[in-house]
């Protein structure tokens, strides 16, 4: 008679630098199933956590926006095919946090591989779509162009652990950005498993970082920071979402406020959101000989 | 009332800081290196660039200066004292030049108080003529010479026209510089003919004519200006007035700006004339504000600044009896020569 | 006043430039404005006033209405019935012509807006003619040509406008800022209530009045004069749908909280440190030049000032000798005067900022010099400043001055210079000179800032998109780019 298998879990751990760190306060929360059954011990990040994520976006965002526009687009696309290739993984873990049915979880992974295979083709493009030369009254060439904001702290959607992530994850990426992302604190398995494929992808350490943990004392640590340039609040609650823009204000930090309930993650995008986190340079040079 | 201290403080460090600009020069010494080509090709292209709209853009503010009287009355008889009052056509007459020395010599028969022009300036067979004519003012007898205007002739034959001029009695010579050598890259050709040239003058006082309009670059206009210091040249000047563009206010400002640094190394003053297109006692004051501004009121003397013009005179003449009596000549009441 | 006269030399006279003073008439002012609301011009509903001032003299000018909450709420009200009226169903077509009309009209009375602007700010009147006033009719006429076009803006097939626009500027280019922020949020179908500047109400009343000649439906602008906490109010109103600001961070970092939580769209222009970045191989005459216009146009008074000077160190000495030598051609004085580039500071408190940060700068072991000049007796006036051997650790190369003085750094190579100037939490602007076509692409592309003048300084355009990195401010005004603001999205 053969025996019965036993599992191996898996440790949750946070995404820092490229690297999966325990949380450094050393702390865990439980994380059950939309049925209330135990999932997982996710970390539980503490502000330590925070910075070291921050330090390790600031540090990789140099070379991120100074890859060219086609390399951050291969790097991106490449993402996609590591996602396609664990797309049972992805539906799985998409039901058991969500309780979806076998088929609306799939519908989410599949137009959240697509998403990110839509974000990977904008990066040779955005520039060209959100750049201009412009045509100035004098014998002077003036361009501008589309130049990244820096480091985006981003609180994720709470109602939609993957297709959501990827929607506002991606987007700051596409112009060169680097992400200092806060799972939902309810359904972060597939985040966590999100950053397994960064990390196995061509993504450099640091240009993504993941925490898990309750946003209350994470949102507002992020938005005092000082290295964070972006505060994309998509999935904060209101209140803490009007206290952290206020914070915010500290260093100017440029806010996306939250999503109105029952958003629609899978309807068309647009630019809005690849633009949020851009800044436009304007360059002036005389014309002459 | 408020004052800002020590006036003293921008004159002294100034030149010697400007100098170290130009190290080379200094170091190895205007005569090695006008003996080198190679290296006065290196001086030359290690000069600032000018950037064009920037110059300009400096004309066109300096060209918002509004004067008013008194100094407007000012600026009209200085610049009146700064003509070299020009004829230089195939048709000039001995009556022709005549006519324009008594001029030259007098513009304002109703008012002695204007003063004479700085110079005559003629074809160096008509030296002679504009001598007698002069003779008794302090009207100068200018010259062009070296094959002008386009200088294309050999040097023994450009030499000659020199000295032509010189015996004749021309106090001051305006040669021009070899464009065609300059723009083939032969700087040391164009040096040493202002060199002779210089030479030639036996102690007349040599203008080098730049051609500018035949430079085309303001960086060019920069390093020409800086092959006729070099050379000797006494006075830079922009034009001869044959060939448009001629003289305009953002030329001028690079070779002021050049005679500037140019005294600041050398210590040697050199003058500016402009030349060729000026007919307003507007444009006239233009120059006079880019001369004010650039290298300061040293240089607003017919000894550092000549204008080179014929009609502008009248012009002149016209906006001073404006000022001062407040109506405008009709055209009969400016004599024509 | 202006240059001291310079002694004979060599048989020299000075050219001296006899006064050239404009003429005031031509501004027609008035005793007394009050403010416009509705399409017409009231009385506060308190009953309060201020007097503005000429700060080169510091006559007093007119006296101002000073709007509180109450009229803030009534223009508002206003602002609100016009978008959801007339305003808000108009055609692009339609709004366009409103915003040609406007533009054509401030081109008619551009002599007396020229002057009125010169009296209520201090800037010399050749700024105000050559720059502030042409500058701001181009924008009207700019954005007049986009109210049509918007679906072929880049902001989606049918972009929204947001609704009422509450905008506060600043008193450095008052009439220039009122048209940056006018000309786009009208374009887009916005309505606005505007708040100039408490020192410089003048010329955004003088608009209003070329509101009125154009026909510009009632509400869709209002103006209400006053001072900050007219200004917050205005900020801080539920019915103001979107805010736009320009002036200090500080400010800006306030109105930012204000709004956080709110349905108000922000955008914020600031202060700015701007590194004016000179190498070696630079048109050096040019450079000064850039650098003179830098940071002595508007007396300094502009965000994106070059008040940094970044000079190679090879080159160090020259540039500043020459720059030293231009600055003793500068005339400082009567702002009417069309020979003036000088003119006065814009307040008393400014000047007394502009002081101590100067003795700041003398404290701290830098080297401080101006050329010399006569300051008038009354009015407020600083002269052009120059310090050098400043540390980048000095509050003189840290902080904003917003005045005349400018802070002479230097450094050896390009990455140095490139570091330097990004040390800095602000991002408005950034100078480069080098004849070297490929090291002003590397600078440009490297610095971060939302301006980068390359072989140029101080240039301005409707076209242009115009804005900030970092703390200096986000959002553009200017271009296609610039309707941004304006739009839902």
């Amino acid at each position: 008679m053969t025996e019965p298998r036993l599992e191996v879990k898996k440790t949750y751990k946070l995404y820092i630098g490229g690297a999966f760190p325990r949380s450094e306060s050393g702390r865990s929360y439980v994380v059950t199933s939309a049925a209330g059954g135990f999932l997982a011990n996710a970390a539980w990040a503490s502000r330590k956590d925070v910075r070291d994520a921050v330090a390790a976006a600031r540090a990789a965002q140099p070379s991120w926006s100074a890859a060219t526009a086609y390399n951050r687009g291969q790097v991106l696309y490449r993402v996609a095919e590591l996602l396609e290739a664990r797309r049972g993984q992805f539906i799985e873990e998409v039901r058991a946090a969500e309780g979806a049915t076998a088929r609306r979880a799939a519908a989410q992974v599949d137009a959240s591989i697509d998403r990110w295979v839509w974000y990977a083709g904008w990066c040779d493009k955005l520039a060209q779509v959100a750049g201009s030369s412009n045509p100035v009254a004098g014998p002077y060439f003036n361009f501008s162009v589309p130049e990244p904001t820096g480091v985006i702290g981003v609180v994720a959607p709470s109602d939609s652990s993957l297709l959501g992530l990827v929607s506002v994850v991606a987007p700051a990426l596409v112009a060169g950005n680097t992400v200092v992302a806060l799972a939902d604190e309810l359904r972060p398995i597939p985040a966590v498993s999100l950053t397994e494929v960064l990390a196995t992808s061509d993504v450099p350490g640091g240009v993504v970082n993941l925490l898990t943990g309750p946003p209350g004392e994470l949102v507002p640590v992020l938005a005092a920071h000082r290295d964070v340039d972006g505060l994309d609040l998509a999935g904060a609650e209101p209140a803490l979402a009007a206290a952290a823009e206020a914070t915010g204000a500290t260093n100017i930090k440029r806010i996306s406020r939250p999503v109105a309930p029952g958003h629609d993650w899978r309807r068309d995008p647009g630019t809005a959101r690849l633009l949020r986190f851009v800044e436009t340079k304007t360059v002036w040079h005389p014309i002459g000989v | 009332m408020q004052t800002v201290e020590d006036p003293g403080a921008r004159v002294a460090p100034l030149d010697d800081a400007v100098a170290s600009a130009y190290r080379d020069a200094a170091a190895t010494g205007v005569s090695s290196l006008v003996s080198s080509q190679d290296r006065l090709a290196r001086f030359l292209a290690g000069l600032p660039g000018v950037d064009k709209v920037g110059c300009e853009q400096r004309a066109a503010a300096l060209a918002t200066r509004s004067i008013k009287m008194p100094s407007k009355l000012w600026a009209i008889e200085l610049a009146i004292s700064m003509i070299d009052l020009t004829t230089l056509e195939g048709a000039d007459t001995h009556g022709k030049v005549r006519t324009l020395c008594a001029k030259a010599r007098r513009p304002e028969p109703t008012d002695d108080a204007v003063p004479p022009v700085a110079a005559v300036c003629v074809y160096p067979d008509l030296v002679a003529v504009a001598r007698e004519a002069l003779a008794g003012s302090s009207v100068a007898v200018a010259s062009v010479a070296t094959a002008f205007p386009s200088g294309r002739a050999s040097l023994a034959v450009k030499l000659a026209d020199v000295r032509d001029a010189v015996e004749a009695g021309a106090d001051e010579i305006d040669m021009v510089i070899d464009r065609g050598a300059f723009l083939q890259g032969d700087v040391g050709v164009v040096v040493e003919e202002v060199v002779a040239v210089k030479e030639a003058c036996a102690g007349a006082h040599l203008k080098v004519i730049l051609e500018t309009g035949e430079l085309a670059t303001y960086d060019n206009v920069r390093r020409a200006a800086w092959l006729a210091m070099l050379g000797g040249a006494d006075f830079i000047k922009t034009s001869t007035g044959k060939v448009t563009p001629a003289s305009t206010v953002p030329v001028a400002l690079v070779m002021l700006e050049a005679v500037r640094d140019f005294r600041a190394v050398t210590g040697r003053t050199v003058g500016v004339k402009v030349a060729g297109g000026i007919r307003t006692s507007k444009d006239a004051i233009r120059y006079l504000v880019a001369v004010n501004e650039t290298v300061g009121d040293e240089w607003l003397v017919a000894a550092r600044f000549r204008l080179g013009a014929s009609s502008l005179l009248n012009d002149l003449l016209r906006q001073r009896r404006k000022q001062l009596t407040g109506q405008y000549a009709g055209s009969d009441d400016m004599s024509v020569e | 006043m202006a240059l001291e006269p310079e002694s004979t030399r060599s048989g020299a006279h000075a050219f001296n430039y006899s006064p050239a003073p404009e003429s005031r008439a031509v501004a027609r002012l008035r005793t007394s404005y009050g403010l416009f609301i509705d399409g017409g011009f009231v009385e506060s509903i308190g009953g309060a006033t201020f007097k503005t001032v000429n700060p080169s003299s510091e006559e007093v000018l007119a006296e101002v209405t000073s709007a509180g909450p109450g009229d803030v709420a009534r223009a508002v009200a206003a602002a609100r019935r016009a978008f959801e009226g007339p305003w808000g169903v108009m055609s692009g077509r339609e709004r366009a012509k409103y915003l040609y009309r406007i533009a054509r009209l401030i081109q008619e009375r551009s002599r007396e807006l020229a002057v009125v602007e010169t009296l209520d700010n201090g800037k010399p009147i050749r700024e105000s003619r050559d720059v502030d006033v042409p500058l701001a009719a181009a924008h009207f006429f700019y954005y007049a040509g986009w109210a049509d076009k918007l679906e072929h803006a880049g902001f989606g097939p049918s972009p929204r406008a947001l609704g009422v626009a509450g905008q506060v500027i600043p008193w450095n280019f008052p009439l220039l800022m009122a048209a940056w922020k006018l000309a786009p949020a009208l374009a887009t179908g916005n309505t606005c209530v505007l708040k100039p500047a408490e020192t410089t109400p003048l010329s955004a009343l003088v608009l209003a009045d070329i509101l009125q000649q154009a026909e510009l439906p009632e509400g869709v602008v209002n103006i209400l004069t006053g001072d900050g906490a007219t200004g917050a109010a205005l900020v801080a109103h539920d019915g103001v749908d979107k805010v736009a600001f320009t002036g200090s961070t500080e400010v800006g970092r306030r109105i930012a909280e204000i709004v956080a939580g709110t349905h108000k769209h922000l955008t914020l222009e600031l202060g700015g440190k701007a590194a004016n970045i000179v190498f070696a191989d630079a048109p050096l005459d040019q450079a000064v030049e850039g650098i003179v216009n830098g940071i002595f146009f508007n007396q300094g008074h502009v965000c994106c000032a070059g008040s940094r000077l970044l000079v190679e160190e090879s080159v160090a000495s020259t540039v500043v000798a020459m720059l030293k030598r231009r600055l003793a051609t500068l005339r400082l004085g009567d702002p009417m005067d069309k020979n003036t580039d000088i003119g006065a500071i814009n307040s008393a408190e400014q000047l007394g900022r502009i002081v101590a940060l100067a003795d700041a700068g003398e404290d701290e072991g830098a080297e401080r010099w101006s050329p010399p000049c006569t300051l008038p007796e009354k009015g407020w006036w600083f002269p052009p400043t120059v310090f050098t051997d400043v540390s980048p650790s000095h509050r003189i190369a840290r902080e904003e001055i917003f005045g005349p003085v400018l802070s002479v750094l230097t450094f050896r190579t390009p990455d140095e210079a490139i570091e330097k100037a990004n040390n800095t939490t602000y991002g408005l602007s950034a100078g480069v000179w080098t004849e070297k076509g490929s090291r002003i692409l590397a600078m440009a592309s490297r610095l971060r800032a939302g301006v980068v003048w390359a072989n140029t300084f101080n240039r301005f355009d409707p076209a242009s998109p115009f804005g900030g990195f970092k703390e200096s401010g986000f959002g553009r005004e200017g271009g296609r780019q610039g309707l941004g603001a304006y739009l839902d999205d």
